[in-house]
């Protein structure tokens, strides 16, 4: 039924010119092509939303790690976050994706993860990997006299870190979170190629099947920008809610 | 078989390195498309740099809101765009060209941030001991604040050089035939993907290295001072 009306709508008029009958036309294409598109982008938020959250997890544990004063620890992070931010976001996908169930398969397991278990691990380690440098930096922009105070009062290495440095790293972390979140989001569209019917997956499919290249990507660079300015409101409420405790409000 | 160059499946060593000149010709592509992306964004980023800081509110408006959408939208979308939508409206560029221009496109936003905040980080006593010397606008911005701002650019346009490396694989969604796409089909047709895609994340580790550390050195041989440009 979907196909019919597809076809029906749009075949015709495949490039619809200026001319004032063309508009409704052109207005009933785009309420078409948006159920479709939705249900994708229905996607693209889950995705964006689990890899953010994992992402910040790995940051953080990835961020402090790198401070760390044992020298496995520091190692360690520093060539996870390395090889994560060396490689590209979509060869780490293929990778994961084709090469991950070979090693499997020779080791006698099934790797083959479903693709959007691989979409939200490979978005969370490449973005966490930029946002521990963030998370080190952040901390490492801590005044020194906030490590002596809390030695003086004796605080362990632990309760220093994470309830004297890591709440005032925060507010600093903010701005350079909500840019990468927003980069985080592009980043989702990468998912398609290894098959997940996430928002750029399903206006592909679209235009394979209507040709009318011009609506519906017009139509898929407003989405995501309507979706980026989102996120970058709901950073920005996070931000101040990080800064609440700040005399002068944020930063 | 790819680029008429047999591969060897003896053994997993041999393979690997019997594909390596192949990757080498994916690898070559790769750099040309980096290249040719970063002057580009070069480019455009001057003159959208220009624009936004216009004083005319007209031009700078939209300028802001255009890089503003170029940065929040992905540059997988806005290849697909400009491979399928230019033709319908007479502009065909091979697919190669197409990446380029969308990887210039999309960077272009970032760089034009680059050069605003180079600029801006002139101290504006410099601004104020040009006006006392009576030197002219051109003067000001060509002999005293150019130079200085320059030195700060350059690393952070390296920078952005590194990210449009990594970003080069997203052209194979055109059948540009860079790296990773090579890889993937020597996987397609060896039935293996493991390897070419672990070598070609093993070269790209080894060139973003190499890259981070020319930028370092880069930024450490840039005079703080300044630039002459006589």
């Amino acid at each position: 039924m979907k196909t019919g009306r597809y076809a029906g709508s749009t075949q015709q008029q495949a490039r619809p010119g200026p001319s004032s009958e063309l508009l409704p036309i052109l207005i009933m294409d785009i309420l078409t092509y948006s159920g479709h598109l939705l249900s994708g982008a229905w996607i693209t938020v889950q995705l964006t939303l689990y890899s953010s959250v994992l992402g910040l997890f790995f940051a953080f544990v990835l961020g402090v790690g790198r401070v760390s004063d044992n020298p496995f620890v520091h190692g360690l992070s520093a060539g996870i976050i390395e090889f994560f931010r060396g490689t590209s976001l979509l060869v780490q996908l293929f990778w994961l994706y084709f090469a991950l169930p070979m090693i499997g398969q020779t080791l006698g397991y099934d790797w083959r993860f479903p693709p959007m278990l691989v979409g939200t691990l490979a978005l969370a380690l490449n973005i966490g990997a930029y946002a521990a440098e963030v998370v080190r930096g952040a901390i490492q922009a801590v005044a020194p006299e906030q490590y002596e105070a809390a030695k003086a009062l004796d605080f362990s290495p632990r309760q220093t870190m994470w309830r004297i440095i890591v709440p005032q790293a925060v507010p600093e972390m903010m701005p350079s979170l909500g840019n990468l979140a927003i980069q985080n989001l592009k980043d989702t569209a990468l998912v398609s190629l290894i098959s997940l019917a996430d928002l750029a997956y399903k206006a592909e499919q679209l235009r394979n099947f209507t040709q009318d290249s011009t609506t519906i990507y017009s139509l898929l660079l407003l989405m995501y920008f309507g979706m980026a300015l989102v996120v970058a409101g709901l950073m920005k409420l996070a931000e101040r809610y990080a800064c609440r405790w700040r005399a002068g409000g944020s930063v | 078989m790819l680029f008429g160059i047999e591969w060897d499946t003896s053994s997993h060593w041999a393979f690997a390195v019997s594909i390596l000149p192949i990757l080498g010709k994916g690898l070559l592509v790769t750099l040309q498309a980096t290249v040719v992306g970063f002057l580009l964004a070069a480019g455009f980023g001057l003159v959208l740099a220009g624009l936004k800081g216009m004083r005319s509110r007209l031009v700078a408006w939209p300028a802001r809101f255009f890089s503003e959408f170029l940065r929040d939208t992905p540059l997988l979308v806005q290849l697909f765009f400009l491979y399928y939508v230019l033709p319908d409206y007479g502009l065909v560029l091979p697919a190669f060209m197409t990446g380029a221009l969308a990887l210039g496109l999309q960077y272009s936003a970032y760089t034009s941030e680059v050069y605003r905040a180079g600029i801006q980080s002139v101290p504006a006593g410099q601004l104020e001991a040009a006006r006392a010397l009576d030197l002219t606008p051109g003067r000001t911005f060509f002999a005293i604040v150019l130079p200085q701002a320059i030195p700060r650019i350059i690393p952070a346009l390296g920078n952005y050089l590194v990210s449009i490396m990594k970003d080069v694989p997203i052209l194979s969604v055109v059948a540009v035939l860079e790296v990773l796409n090579v890889a993937r089909i020597i996987g397609d047709r060896s039935f293996n993907y493991m390897i070419p895609l672990s070598m070609v994340g093993l070269i790209y580790l080894l060139m973003t290295l190499v890259a981070a550390w020319a930028v370092r050195k880069l930024d450490e041989r840039l005079p703080k001072e300044g630039i002459h440009l006589q």
